[in-house]
């Protein structure tokens, strides 16, 4: 299985390297919508102080819906996805290699997002511990659902549209723990213990990597 | 002594029954073939001769009937089946963003085989020099089928599954291709061909099974295959022969 996820989050990581979609085309995205989200909020930068920890978790999953399409597309073009098939690949190291191909590129996404955030919104972070944790355990939750709903959709003609309205909400827990942990990170945030939310993403992400594990091959032959 | 027992049919289908939602893809296919047998599949355009090998490959389930593939079944044991079949389908399964060499690689890798035949593929079907390094977004289509083709020299899987396999291909590939199915099947490799070109195809195999309607409705026997044996063929392309794996065994 670890050969499989391996050998998957290389190919998808080199065609990443080449094509430079999530670089040229989803940072841009996310920092345009930070952008958006400041003219929004108005010139008071304690108010974007305030909004920054949840505006930086929604840009954060604007970004991974469209990594995530694109992490769908390079299969959908040329039989690709029947070829991943019929190389006998263990789906369980394919659901891993392409969700940690998905975590690699949105840890450079929050990189930049967090920067766009510190800049634009003036947010100071007081606990860089529990900013980093928050993103290491958001990032793996997001992956790993994407990585399973964008095989959900894989094989719909509408799945461009679909794949938002599926992953959205099933989100919303990292969402609101991403949001609650940078409030309590940041400077002037709201003050609160992030632990527990801590420990809400562990529970999502173990959740949907084992889902993920188990139905990812099922749900790429039904699709 | 005790007869030693015979290895089982490479492939094996039983009234089977496959569908796309309510559309029949096959209806009711009965066919047996010999481990080491090349047979070739005719019929019009949309009797079931793609289906037929999408099944055999594993990748279209069978809703009624039994389907036996190597002596597994295909739905059950999906990774073992695969890893030992070779499909060339109208698709190439090739990534856009890679080049060529790393195409091969990944599907030579991918299926578990030895990524040390992978050169030996490339230069057997043309594929050497800039071409190597060239991304497959630029190929053209005879180009993608020859990669294609690459993977599944470099694999040489125990059952090939050629669909129209000479669509596309210039005349030196086609001579290349026939070659490759000769040695192939020389080699005690069961290939399946599905072709409208009856008259190319006719001297590689040695039966023809006839499919309308996703049945099987004749069948006839044609001579020993002559084209592409090692002994009779041509040079087989610009970098010349590749050391083959010796014969195939046939497992129970």
């Amino acid at each position: 299985m670890w050969r499989d996820t391996v050998l998957v989050a290389g190919k998808d990581l080199r065609i990443e390297a080449r094509s430079r979609v999530a670089l040229s085309q989803v940072a841009p995205f996310g920092v345009v919508a930070l952008v958006m989200f400041a003219f929004a909020l108005g010139p008071d930068r304690a108010t974007m102080a305030k909004g920054a920890a949840g505006l930086f978790w929604v840009a954060v999953l604007f970004c991974t819906v469209l990594a995530v399409q694109r992490s769908v597309s390079v299969e959908s073009v040329d039989g690709a996805r029947d070829g991943l098939r019929l190389s006998g690949l263990d789906p369980a190291g394919l659901f891993l290699g392409k969700a940690a191909a998905v975590a690699a590129q949105l840890v450079v996404l929050e990189v930049v997002l967090g920067v766009g955030v510190t800049v634009l919104y003036g947010a100071r972070i007081e606990a860089p511990w529990l900013i980093l944790a928050s993103c290491v355990l958001g990032t793996i939750g997001l992956a790993a659902t994407g990585t399973l709903y964008g095989a959900l959709s894989a094989g719909l003609r509408v799945k461009e549209t679909l794949l938002p309205f599926l992953l959205l909400p099933i989100a919303i827990p990292v969402l609101l723990a991403g949001t609650r942990i940078w409030q309590a990170a940041l400077a002037g945030g709201v003050p609160a213990d992030g632990t527990p939310w801590l420990r809400l993403l562990v529970v999502f992400d173990a959740v949907y990597l084992a889902l993920g594990v188990v139905v990812y091959g099922p749900i790429q032959e039904s699709a | 002594m005790a007869p030693p027992i015979p290895p089982p049919p490479a492939i094996s289908l039983h009234d089977a029954v496959a569908l796309s939602g309510r559309f029949p893809l096959l209806a009711g296919v009965d066919l047996e073939v010999a481990p080491g047998e090349t047979v070739l599949v005719e019929g019009p355009n949309g009797a079931g001769k793609t289906s037929l090998l999408r099944v055999c490959a594993g990748l279209v389930g069978v809703s009624a009937g039994r389907v036996r593939v190597l002596g597994l079944d295909p739905n059950r044991r999906r990774t073992q089946v695969r890893r030992r079949v070779g499909l060339l389908s109208h698709a190439s399964h090739l990534y856009d963003d890679l080049t060529v060499r790393e195409n091969v690689r990944f599907a030579v890798r991918a299926a578990g085989a030895d990524p040390g035949r992978i050169d030996g593929a490339c230069a057997r079907l043309g594929l050497t020099g800039r071409l190597l390094t060239t991304s497959a977004s630029k190929l053209s289509a005879g180009q993608r089928r020859r990669v294609a083709l690459a993977v599944l020299v470099a694999r040489w899987p125990e059952l090939w599954l050629l669909d129209e396999p000479h669509a596309g291909l210039d005349a030196t590939a086609r001579a290349t291709l026939d070659q490759l199915i000769g040695e192939a099947s020389a080699a005690g490799v069961t290939v399946v061909i599905a072709s409208h070109e009856a008259d190319v195809v006719g001297s590689l195999a040695t039966r023809a099974v006839v499919i309308t309607g996703g049945r099987v409705t004749g069948e006839r026997t044609l001579g020993p295959p002559v084209a592409g044996r090692p002994a009779a063929a041509e040079p087989a392309g610009p970098a010349g022969d590749i050391p083959l794996p010796g014969p195939v065994a046939h497992v129970a």
